[in-house]
């Protein structure tokens, strides 16, 4: 017996050996899209990821100040010592320039801090000797106020919340626990939830106006079908901008479509369409219907024509054979297409920025504004986050609902 | 199989009628016809084959009748109510298609179940109904399958009780076994004939498989070009093929280019290209001169015996291939002038032959049939 298993599992071993160069062969084929996934795709995601809870500032500034803070109780107005080792990490600060840097991080969670970090820094190269919480309190009195010194310190940490949950609309209160941002700052998920409507708002129209065209293109005779095709693939051939673009011509208030509206006298007033969310969504709906027609399409073209012949033959009326029989079988295609539209208008930015106006702007945009503009690449990071993770579960939502098999991508 | 003992059923009486091609022509393009000139009565619980190449315009009658073609000219009766112009689902007609068409998202009870939605069949009576229809094809513990689980003789026993569930009076099938290996399709030609039988459905069947339709039909149809070239029972079909093309098409056959010289006491004399004169049957054949031809089958054809009989017709050959074939031998003879001709020797009979060698064979003059070209 055990003679016999030493005997099957050296010929195991055998067979793993004589195939080892053809395995090592086959990945050393696929190594280069693997390396170039890794470096264009994996590492900018984890790099992303990380720069959303990264929080290097305030450890790199004010190292001194942290180490004193330690023993601070966290209530009182602290003492001599922590705004010595301040004074002693903003003169290091002063020489190396990235006050400023700090300046702006703690900005982000006290307003006014910028400025008054700056002050400081220029104070303290004047000054030679201590005491020098007099000295700081006389420069703005909100240095002993001990809900900044809170955040100095809860900013002591490698890794910050503050990002993400600003992304969410949410803020850590001084005493740690996580509070709805009021008013005019709370942005965040109305953006988000604008970008689903939208993108859903899309992928309806898409849906509506591509089924019937699919149809026909399974139906239609083979000169038709392929002129068809040619112009369901043209705008896909274009540049994405350039479309954009088309359209912000087409909809202005003396464009081509206000023109026809009035010629046709379907309007007495020209309508505005540009930098409207209505003109946003009918860009975003002429773009994306190539990708929702395709699978559809795809999935249409496999269905044979006796389907819809034998349900007639037992009885069922058109109608009733297409939406029992015909429509259902479409289901993988519909599913694919729609989820690949919706997911792709998720990520919208040009069409958005040209077309739509300010209240129009999706995810993508705030994004761009936070690394462009503001420079606030943690917020940005995190709106990346936000937006991944929502794909990812909207996604997933569609796997459980419909199962995996049902959705036919090819 | 004995074929002399099959009856075919009266089809002229107007009773007895359930469907009837008057006149039915049919052009996609306005130009060529598919049909020509179409008549045909298929009698109640006949099973009718049409038969013919691809091509020949069978499968565009069947689905003229099954509602999903038009006739450019002409009419269909159904129970002799005209019927080319009703939509497919009122006409009450099983259907059996090529590829089955059964609906993969529904399981196979749901498949079966679906025509009696259409006729008001439901809850309790239509679970009675579906249990039967799958009895009926040896089903009962599949209803719970996806078609796609199926082997292919199970989904095409699917695709038959779907279309016999309703109890339609008249049943189409295109094809239906086409996709079988050979051994499946020859068990379910059995069970199809059976099942048509005990209940009594009429079924017109379409193939291009010729052992398929001697197997199962009362009568078949012969297509080609448009045209039904001949339509009678198997054994007349195969015995007495109408001309060239049914001779070639059912089964296998030896045509040999002939003059007709006379008729002579219901019997033709013809004269074969190298001089050799044969009697044959067919005097109903109307052409005179030289375009006819005569066709003998191969196991007609035998090695001389003893003595001269009046009744045989005797021809010298040359063996060119000689094969053996376990339970006959197969002579192919150069005769006539340089004319191929194949004969079908019962092993008992055989002996052997070096290429090249002269043969005397024979076959009886009833089983020669003349023919026009």
């Amino acid at each position: 017996m055990a003679v016999a298993d030493m005997d099957r599992i050296n010929v195991f071993m055998a067979v793993r050996r004589a195939e080892k160069p053809a395995r090592r062969a086959a990945l050393s084929l696929a190594l280069p899209l693997i390396v170039f996934l890794v470096v264009a795709f994996v590492a900018p995601i984890l790099y992303l990821l990380v720069t959303a809870v990264g929080n290097p500032e305030t450890r790199q500034v004010l190292p001194r100040t942290l180490g004193a803070l330690e023993t601070w109780d966290g209530v009182s107005v602290p003492d001599e010592p922590v705004y010595a080792a301040l004074a002693a990490d903003l003169k290091v600060a002063k020489d190396n320039s990235t006050a400023a840097l700090l300046g702006k991080r703690l900005n982000y969670e006290i307003s006014g801090m910028r400025s008054r970090v700056l002050a400081a820094a220029r104070m303290v190269e004047r000054l030679d000797t201590g005491p020098y919480k007099q000295k700081f309190l006389e420069l703005n009195k909100d240095w002993g106020s001990p809900e900044s010194w809170a955040i100095i310190k809860r900013n002591g940490t490698s890794l910050t919340p503050y990002y993400l949950l600003t992304a969410l609309d949410l803020q850590q209160a001084p005493n740690g626990s996580v509070e709805r941002v009021q008013g005019d700052q709370a942005i965040f998920l109305d953006v988000l939830a604008r970008t689903l409507f939208v993108a859903g708002l899309v992928t309806l129209f898409t849906l509506i106006l591509g089924y019937p065209v699919a149809y026909v293109l399974t139906i239609a005779p083979k000169a038709i079908a392929g002129i068809m095709m040619l112009m369901v693939l043209l705008p896909l051939w274009t540049s994405l901008l350039v479309r954009t673009t088309a359209w912000v011509v087409l909809l202005q208030s003396d464009g081509v479509i206000n023109d026809v509206l009035m010629a046709l006298h379907l309007t007495s007033d020209r309508l505005q369409l540009i930098f409207t969310r209505a003109g946003t969504v009918i860009a975003m709906t002429h773009i994306q219907l190539p990708f929702t027609i395709l699978p559809i399409y795809s999935v249409m073209r496999s269905i044979p024509a006796t389907q819809l012949r034998a349900a007639r033959s037992l009885g069922a009326p058109p109608s009733s054979a297409f939406w029992r029989i015909y429509a259902p079988q479409t289901l993988p295609g519909v599913v694919a297409g729609c989820l690949m539209t919706f997911i792709l208008s998720l990520g919208y930015y040009i069409t958005p920025a040209l077309v739509g106006g300010p209240r129009d702007q999706m995810v993508s945009n705030f994004i761009s504004v936070y690394i462009n503009r503001d420079l606030n690449w943690g917020l940005a990071a995190a709106l990346g986050v936000v937006l991944l993770v929502v794909t990812l579960a909207i996604y997933l939502l569609f796997l459980r609902l419909v199962g995996a098999d049902k959705i036919k991508l090819g | 199989m004995n074929f002399s003992k099959r009856i075919s059923p009266a089809t002229d009486n107007p009773v007895d009628a359930l469907v009837r091609f008057e006149d039915v022509k049919k052009s996609y393009d306005g130009i060529n016809f598919v049909v020509k000139d179409l008549n045909l009565t298929v009698s109640r619980g006949e099973f009718l084959t049409m038969l013919g190449p691809s091509g020949s315009g069978k499968t565009t009658t069947l689905m003229m009748l099954g509602g999903f073609e038009q006739p450019t000219l002409g009419h269909i009766l159904l129970d002799n109510r005209p019927v080319e112009r009703l939509p497919p689902e009122t006409r009450n007609i099983g259907f059996v298609f090529q590829n089955y068409a059964l609906f993969p998202h529904m399981t196979v009870a749901e498949n079966v179940a679906f025509p009696l939605r259409y006729r008001g069949i439901t809850g309790i009576a239509a679970r009675e109904r579906v249990r039967q229809a799958l009895g009926r094809v040896n089903l009962e513990a599949l209803g719970d399958r996806r078609p796609a689980q199926l082997s292919g003789g199970q989904q095409q026993r699917v695709a038959l009780a779907r279309a016999l569930v309703f109890e339609p009076s008249l049943v189409l099938m295109d094809e239906p076994l086409g996709a079988l290996d050979k051994q499946l399709r020859e068990r379910m030609q059995i069970e199809i004939k059976q099942l048509q039988t005990s209940l009594g459905i009429t079924m017109v069947y379409v193939t291009h498989d010729q052992s398929e339709a001697l197997t199962m039909s009362d009568r078949i149809a012969v297509f080609h070009d448009g045209r039904i070239q001949q339509l009678a029972d198997p054994a007349t079909l195969y015995n007495e093929p109408a001309n060239r093309f049914v001779a070639s098409f059912i089964g296998e056959n030896n045509s040999l280019s002939c003059t007709l010289l006379a008729r002579e006491g219901g019997l033709a004399v013809v004269r074969m290209a190298d001089g050799t004169t044969l009697k044959a049957a067919g005097t109903n054949v109307s052409g005179t001169g030289t375009d006819m031809s005569i066709s003998i089958r191969p196991e007609n054809i035998s090695l001389a015996g003893e003595g001269v009989r009046a009744d045989l017709n005797r021809f010298i050959g040359k063996a060119r291939d000689v094969f053996f074939l376990g339970d006959h031998m197969r002579l192919s003879i150069e005769a006539f002038g340089g004319q191929l001709v194949t004969a079908r020797i019962p092993a008992r009979q055989a002996r052997h032959f070096a290429s090249g060698a002269d043969v005397v064979l024979e076959c009886g003059i009833s089983e020669c049939r003349l023919l026009e070209v």
